[in-house]
């Protein structure tokens, strides 16, 4: 059995982890294992150098963003938050997703950089509450499946929040 | 009194000797070297004094080739041989030149547009390649004199070399092969930005989150860093490796050109040696533009006529104001990337002689709302920086408290239905990465299939750079969708990429062929290597007999530190193999076969393979106080 991203960094396996303690464990581990510390070593050293480095550059990332540490988690309980028979959502969310969607059309339309970013604002405050109710799902209620319903509207945010940067990219 | 330590005959000196190990700024303009001496960073200088070696290589009529001044002194009598900016084509091909008929060199033409271009020279036909390793052998030859390196106070371990943070995959690949040409080993590709960052951070104990903004004399690279404790983590990177200095020469030269135009309506095409001239005065009008309110543009082209125009400062600002604004979309992006607010940004450090001009500075300073820092060379600091990095991967830092984490400029996709890209890769991902893609046959009994990989961040294959045509071969013939081939994107920390593969359920390698769509192939580098160190088969053969020599000895030595160091983390009988593996390559080091030095090496390579594996889990172990990491499946 291989290690999980938490035992990498010597994090216990919550959603609510201490990003402090993943920064400093992340650094320690690249200090040892960057490629930039066997430039004249063996090859078979420079090898097992660059896959450490970037497998912990992978599951760094994995951490530190709140959805995919979440989508983690679940995967380490069994379960698959993007697993197509995991689709369904509650129909005051799918509204206020077709909200969302239309403003950033509208706005993309109308070049408003200004509304844009309202609305990428609008989504991070959103994203943030998400989090905390993630972190009482996984951390004190163990409810999974409620976990795993609020990891994918955390997904849908993130993915609204790259568009919008991408309409604000085109734009300027 | 202290007694004098003297290592045993035939063994090498003593492990503390300081390591020669130098940091090289392949500019557009200009070229430095740097080094570490006792402590300090500096530049190294011509037997003339100058620290700065013009990037201007002139092929001359009796076959030898001029580098830096005195080339450039030429650079109007013989425009066709005398090459500037090699540094633009660097691994580009004719279509991506946009400008040439403003470009005084010959350029050959090919019937494949994707072919990289050639320049027709008194020398017969140069590349960008070659050409650049000309300016690195001299900057080498200064090193090595100025090192002492040919008096034996020890050996050149290899080179820093900086290139733009933007640049692609083709111009990245294409700066390592100029040094090999040259006979320098790479230590690292070291991104611009992240150099200068080094030489500021480490010289001014700087903390937070800075931004370098790098404009050259021909590329624009932004970098947003995070520096804590010895660390420059970069947070995004953006630019535009077609921007520069040159550019501004250009707008002066374009308005001269009208200024002429108005008074002579006869006006006839220059020709290559006055659009040489005006180019120059051009440069020379923007370098006096800095300190003065307006420059005079005085010359006689070929034809006798006399060029005298005058452009005031405000006029200068006025004709490049477009370019200072395309600075701005690379540095917006950037700090979106980055997800920061103009007040998170403790610093903006100005590197590049083209920061010196008075309407860039401000434009940086309008739009970060603080005044940019400038008190390190904007001309130095690159080399300082890798000079830096390059003597703390030998390995003569002892606190190893230096670490780069740096960052992939652009996105890595494939193609798919439609050319249409999927991301796999997305830019400033963190170094090293890897993805891995799985794809699966379309046809009944299929062995063989083909994959597009592209750079850039577009969504069509036809707007992004192509990398290269992967064919992977010897698929285990099965029914149509039953193999599972996994493709693994490896994109190592000089940002270049490679591509293993492997069928998941046969566990068969699959054999991944590299068609690159740029580069110069194996073969054209031998070529190269052969005609310039001489065309003669004895020579190539030394020349190979040399290398794996150097190659075998370097191994032996890194293997026996290992065993030093952490002989206790395996079995005497592994230990025992591994020995026997040295004592067979150094029996076979003293002999003339290359070929059996290389298999040697390779065999001592695979015998240290479980030991790696355990020496990196300890230090980690270490580093992590005590968690054990065994089970990390590498």
């Amino acid at each position: 059995m291989s290690l999980n991203y938490y035992q990498l960094f010597d994090l216990p396996p919550i959603f609510n982890i201490a990003l402090a303690t993943l920064e400093t464990n992340y650094r320690k581990i690249q200090s040892e294992a960057h490629p930039d510390r066997f430039v004249t070593a063996s090859s078979a050293d420079k090898l097992k150098s660059m896959q450490l480095a970037t497998l912990a550059n992978e599951a760094y990332q994995t951490l530190k963003n709140p959805a995919n540490r979440a989508q983690y988690l679940l995967t380490l309980n069994g379960i698959n938050a993007t697993n197509e028979s995991n689709t369904s959502m509650p129909a005051d969310f799918l509204m206020q997703q077709m909200e969302w969607r239309e403003t950033l059309e509208d706005a993309s339309m109308a070049s408003d950089i200004l509304t844009l970013q309202a609305l990428y604002d609008e989504m991070l405050a959103a994203a943030k509450g998400l989090a905390a109710d993630l972190a009482q799902l996984f951390d004190e209620k163990k409810d999974y499946t409620n976990a795993c319903e609020t990891t994918r509207k955390l997904i849908f945010i993130d993915k609204v929040c790259a568009d919008i940067q991408q309409a604000i990219e085109h734009l300027d | 009194m202290a007694l004098l330590q003297i290592s045993e005959p035939g063994q090498s000196a003593a492990p503390h000797q300081h390591k020669l190990a130098i940091g090289i700024d392949l500019g557009t303009t200009n070229s430095l070297v740097a080094t570490v001496k006792s402590g300090m960073a500096t530049v190294l200088q011509d037997e003339h004094g100058h620290a700065l070696l013009p990037s201007v290589v002139r092929y001359m009529p009796d076959g030898s080739v001029q580098v830096g001044h005195e080339a450039q002194a030429q650079q109007s009598h013989d425009p066709a041989n005398t090459i500037a900016s090699a540094k633009r084509f660097m691994g580009r091909s004719l279509k991506d030149i946009a400008d040439r008929a403003h470009i005084p060199y010959h350029f050959v033409d090919s019937a494949d547009a994707n072919k990289l271009l050639q320049l027709q020279t008194r020398a017969g036909l140069r590349t960008p390649v070659e050409i650049s390793a000309d300016i690195l052998k001299t900057l080498k030859m200064r090193a090595e004199k100025s090192l002492g390196v040919d008096n034996g106070r020890g050996e050149l371990l290899g080179a820093v070399i900086t290139v733009p943070a933007y640049f692609d995959d083709a111009q990245r690949q294409a700066t390592k092969d100029a040094a090999r040409l040259a006979g320098l080993t790479v230590l690292r590709l070291l991104n611009e930005p992240t150099a200068a960052a080094v030489a500021y951070g480490l010289d001014n104990a700087a903390e937070g989150t800075f931004v370098i903004y790098d404009l050259g004399g021909g590329t624009f690279d932004v970098s947003i860093l995070k520096l804590t404790k010895g660390v420059f983590e970069v947070l995004a990177t953006n630019g535009d490796s077609a921007l520069g200095g040159d550019d501004f020469d250009h707008r002066i030269y374009c308005w001269v050109l009208d200024k002429i135009r108005e008074s002579d309506s006869h006006f006839s095409p220059l020709n290559e040696q006055d659009t040489r001239l005006l180019l120059t005065k051009s440069r020379q009008a923007k370098e006096w533009l800095t300190d003065n309110h307006e420059a005079q543009i005085v010359c006689r082209l070929s034809n006798g006529s006399l060029v005298d125009v005058m452009l005031s400062a405000q006029q200068f600002v006025a004709l490049t104001q477009q370019l200072v604004l395309k600075t701005l979309t690379p540095t917006r992006k950037a700090m979106r990337d980055a997800n920061l607010e103009l007040t998170q940004i403790n610093g903006v450090v100005l590197v590049g002689g083209a920061t010196r001009m008075p309407q860039v500075r401000q434009a940086v300073e309008d739009y970060f709302k603080q005044t940019p820092l400038t008190n390190l060379d904007p001309d130095k600091v690159v080399a300082l920086g890798a000079a830096i990095q390059a003597n703390a991967l030998v390995g003569n830092r002892s606190d190893n408290d230096l670490l780069l984490l740096d960052v992939t400029p652009l996105s890595l996709g494939l193609e798919t239905m439609g050319g249409l890209v999927e991301k796999i890769i997305p830019r400033n991902s963190t170094l090293p990465v890897a993805r891995a893609q799985d794809f699966t046959t379309y046809q009944d009994g299929q062995t063989a299939m083909s994959i597009q990989v592209v750079q850039g961040e577009r969504e069509l294959v036809a707007d992004c750079r192509s990398l290269a045509r992967f064919e992977l071969r010897g698929i285990p013939a099965m029914a149509a969708g039953a193999a599972r081939i996994r493709v693994t994107f490896q994109v190592d920390a000089d940002g270049l990429l490679s591509v293993s593969a492997r069928e998941q359920a046969t566990g068969i390698e699959a054999h991944v062929l590299v068609k690159p769509s740029y580069g110069l192939t194996e073969d054209e580098i031998t070529y190269m290597l052969k005609s310039s160190f001489g065309s003669a088969e004895a020579d190539k053969k030394a020349r190979m007999l040399a290398e794996a020599r150097v190659n075998a000895g370097a191994i032996i030595s890194a293997v026996n530190i290992a065993l030093n160091q952490d002989g206790a983390l395996i079995t005497a009988a592994e230990k025992q193999a591994i020995e026997a593996e040295i004592e067979t390559l150094q029996t076979l080091s003293q002999n003339d076969d290359a070929l059996a030095i290389n298999q040697g090496v390779d065999k001592l390579n695979h015998a240290t393979e479980a030991f790696a594996a355990a020496r990196m889990n300890a230090s980690v172990q270490r580093a992590l106080n005590g968690k054990n990491l065994d089970a990390i499946n590498l």
